[in-house]
């Protein structure tokens, strides 16, 4: 595989192969190895079009805990908008012998694009609404640490699907590990075919909490409000927000997650992000770890170019 | 691509004109603009004899949904090269949409029109004008003169007329020119920054998606306006199944409304965009298999008067790049009648009569144009079909300069040979 877009395209053993290599690595960082040469004379560009500090921050760690060159591209903010400087940005770097490009953009897609054009790895960070394959692996990952399997677990994701990568991106891993996913929000923020994804979609948050072995809450956006799709945040936390109580509905050894950044006090209560079950901080350990696992996949051993 | 005016004799065609309660194979001979002598075996006198056997020569094609471009923005397309592209697609007339720069909105830029379209020499390009001015929404264009100028419809397509109130004074006003309003039905507000149709695709490709309200909500405005006001309304490029619904009960309650389907709408779904596929926008997006089948039957009984290309060019570049800002526009007037042969008239949904029926007496009736026949005496404007050929699109050799169709590729069987211009022949 020369790329990894979305979860759309791993079958479950490629996910599973992903979810050992980190384990792995994972347990080689706690060691102490942050200087491995897996992909020593490999070069890495973070290509982020979207503000991000700790996925970008991940990605670049996980370069160069394994030894590879790690280059990070900024571009301007006023020539994001124009999809063909993109391409051209990005062709430019394939031409220097980039061996991967991490991507994150505002739009669909792009990452896909970039793909068909490039010889280079394409990694998607994120893309649009669309997919965050690697948030979805690491997600995996915390899942299968907290509760020894992925398979078999009831999985409660809340809030709002509609313009959630995050929320595709795990119905898909999820699902595909074994899991079964059902998901809840403001009938605005649920978009139309969440079936196809293969979960189901609850009538309250009561029902999607009931019995929840894993409980993951997504950020809610402040533009959501200006959009006219809830009518405010504060509504938000009293009608939709994850609080201590109504964690009691979950299983009582139920874990919590969150891709952060956390809005405290909306979409979550910080007694609950901070609290005993949740695994936030967890995750971003296991983000360096699933990243690292990912590029040596893509680009160890005679991987790309 | 050809034209002569020596006397053309087509010799044993099909002849197929429903008007006429024509459906027979005989000769055909065109002189001086007019058919001079129809049916049998004709003598060809020093003619010049096109072998037709096998073929159809039916009333030509008209497409009431084009957009040419010009003035201004004919780095992508203008009307010597979208004429061009609609003689190879069979076509003798299209109406030319006035989404240009500046906008159609004068009866100068209607003159402007048609004096291209008259130098250009190959089919009719037919003015459509502005509702408003600038296409703004705000302020009714110059209706009466643009009418007197000589354009066929007037349109604000690209985009709906917003204010209902915008709209009940332009159906007033119109209506005392005859004109026709052809309305592209879109709500602002409920089609949002939709790149396609909002559906289970869209959610699965992460992308915006347009609801089918979008459409539904401002149709139904329309005709209830049309109810209390009067009015002629022609609706764009129906995309749903509700708004088929809503034509059809409108003209169970004699309404004067007419619709047109595109032959996209007709054969592909929201699927086509999977991939990202940029060649899939367009605007109203392509729907669920639902929906298609509702246009097909829609166009089938009659509900749906006609059938137009909304023929859309952009330059390769524009249609490039990522889905969101990819332009909407598929480009349509080459592959529609093949398109409509291969799928529907081959499959026996269309007959060859009913093809006539919705891609030449339709478009002629929505656009007040009398209507092409085949008759003696009567000017000439056909079109020769050959319904056996097959082919592959090739948009890369199209005369259009918008090669951007999710049909590239396509195998299709049948397809224009040639039509008669007011009597002048042109190869397609």
């Amino acid at each position: 595989m020369k790329d990894l877009l979305g979860i759309e395209e791993l079958t479950r053993q490629d996910m599973e192969r992903y979810l050992a290599t980190a384990v792995d690595l994972k347990a080689r960082l706690r060691q102490g190895a942050k200087k491995m040469a897996v992909l020593s004379g490999r070069v890495v560009v973070t290509l982020f079009l979207e503000a991000s500090t700790r996925t970008r921050t991940s990605f670049e760690l996980a370069g160069r805990f394994l030894g590879a060159h790690v280059q990070s591209f900024a571009l301007a903010q006023s020539s994001v908008d124009k999809g063909e400087t993109l391409v051209d940005t990005a062709r430019a770097l394939d031409a220097m012998a980039v061996d991967a490009i991490v991507v994150r953009h505002a739009v669909a897609g792009v990452p896909h694009d970039l793909a068909r054009r490039l010889e280079a790895a394409v990694v998607n960070a994120g893309d649009g609404w669309h997919e965050h394959p690697t948030q979805a692996l690491l997600d995996a990952l915390t899942i299968l640490e907290r509760r020894g399997r992925v398979e078999g677990q009831r999985i409660a994701i809340l809030g709002d699907i509609r313009h959630s990568r995050v929320a595709r991106s795990a119905m898909l891993a999820y699902g595909g590990l074994g899991a079964s996913v059902t998901v809840f929000g403001p009938a605005t923020l649920v978009p139309e075919g969440v079936e196809a994804y293969g979960a189901e979609v609850a009538t309250s948050l009561e029902a999607a909490l009931a019995g929840a072995d894993v409980v993951q809450v997504l950020r809610i956006q402040r533009e959501r409000m200006h959009a006219g799709l809830i009518p405010s945040l504060e509504e938000y936390h009293r009608r939709f927000g994850l609080t201590q109580e109504r964690l009691r509905l979950a299983r009582p050894d139920a874990v919590v997650m969150h891709p952060g950044p956390v809005n405290r006090g909306v979409e979550i209560e910080s007694r609950v992000a901070d609290g005993p079950r949740s695994a936030v901080m967890q995750a971003v350990e296991n983000g360096v770890a699933m990243r690292m696992a990912v590029l040596c996949h893509l680009l160890g051993e005679g991987g790309s170019r | 691509m050809t034209w002569t005016q020596r006397p053309v004799m087509v010799r044993g065609a099909r002849l197929v004109d429903p008007g006429e309660g024509l459906d027979e194979v005989g000769d055909c001979l065109v002189a001086d603009g007019r058919i001079r002598a129809l049916g049998g075996r004709g003598d060809a006198d020093g003619a010049q004899v096109i072998e037709a056997e096998g073929l159809w020569l039916v009333p030509g094609l008209v497409d009431p949904h084009v957009h040419l471009r010009e003035p201004g923005l004919t780095h992508k397309e203008d009307i010597a090269t979208g004429a061009r592209a609609a003689v190879a697609g069979g076509f003798v007339a299209v109406a030319a949409m006035p989404n240009t720069r500046p906008v159609v909105d004068s009866p100068e830029l209607i003159t402007y029109v048609r004096m291209r379209s008259d130098a250009v020499g190959l089919c009719r390009v037919l003015p459509v004008g502005a509702i408003t001015r600038g296409q703004a929404g705000r302020e009714l264009a110059q209706i009466g003169d643009m009418a007197a100028a000589g354009a066929v419809a007037l349109s604000d397509d690209g985009q709906g007329v917003q204010s209902a109130g915008m709209m009940r004074c332009a159906l007033r006003y119109a209506s005392a020119f005859g004109l026709p309003l052809l309305l592209h039905e879109q709500d602002d507000t409920l089609a949002g920054d939709g790149v396609v149709h909002e559906g289970a695709v869209a959610t699965r490709l992460g992308l915006a998606g347009q609801p089918r309200e979008a459409e539904e909500a401002m149709v139904l405005r329309d005709v209830h306006l049309v109810e209390r006001n009067g009015g002629r309304i022609h609706l764009c490029h129906l995309s749903t199944a509700g708004a088929v619904q809503v034509v059809r009960e409108a003209k169970a309650r004699g309404l004067r409304v007419s619709a047109e389907v595109t032959p996209h709408h007709l054969l592909l779904t929201d699927e086509a965009a999977r991939g990202y596929d940029t060649r899939a926008k367009c605007n109203p997006p392509l729907r669920t298999d639902g929906d298609r089948r509702a246009l097909v039957d829609g166009l089938v009984d009659g509900t749906i008067d006609c059938i137009a290309t909304d023929h859309a060019p952009h330059t390769d570049d524009e249609k490039e790049g990522d889905f969101v800002s990819a332009a909407f526009g598929i480009s349509g007037l080459e592959t529609a009648l093949a398109l409509v042969l291969t799928h529907l008239v081959d499959s026996g949904r269309l007959s060859p009569a009913a093809l006539v029926e919705r891609m030449s007496f339709g478009p002629c009736r929505v656009l007040g144009l009398c209507r092409h026949r085949l008759r003696e005496g009567a000017v000439a404007n056909l079109t020769l079909i050959d319904p056996g050929v097959r082919w592959t699109v090739e948009p890369q050799r199209f005369h259009s300069r918008g090669h951007a169709t999710p049909f590239a590729g396509a195998r299709l069987k049948g397809r224009s040979r040639g039509v008669f211009v007011d009597g002048r022949w042109m190869a397609s």
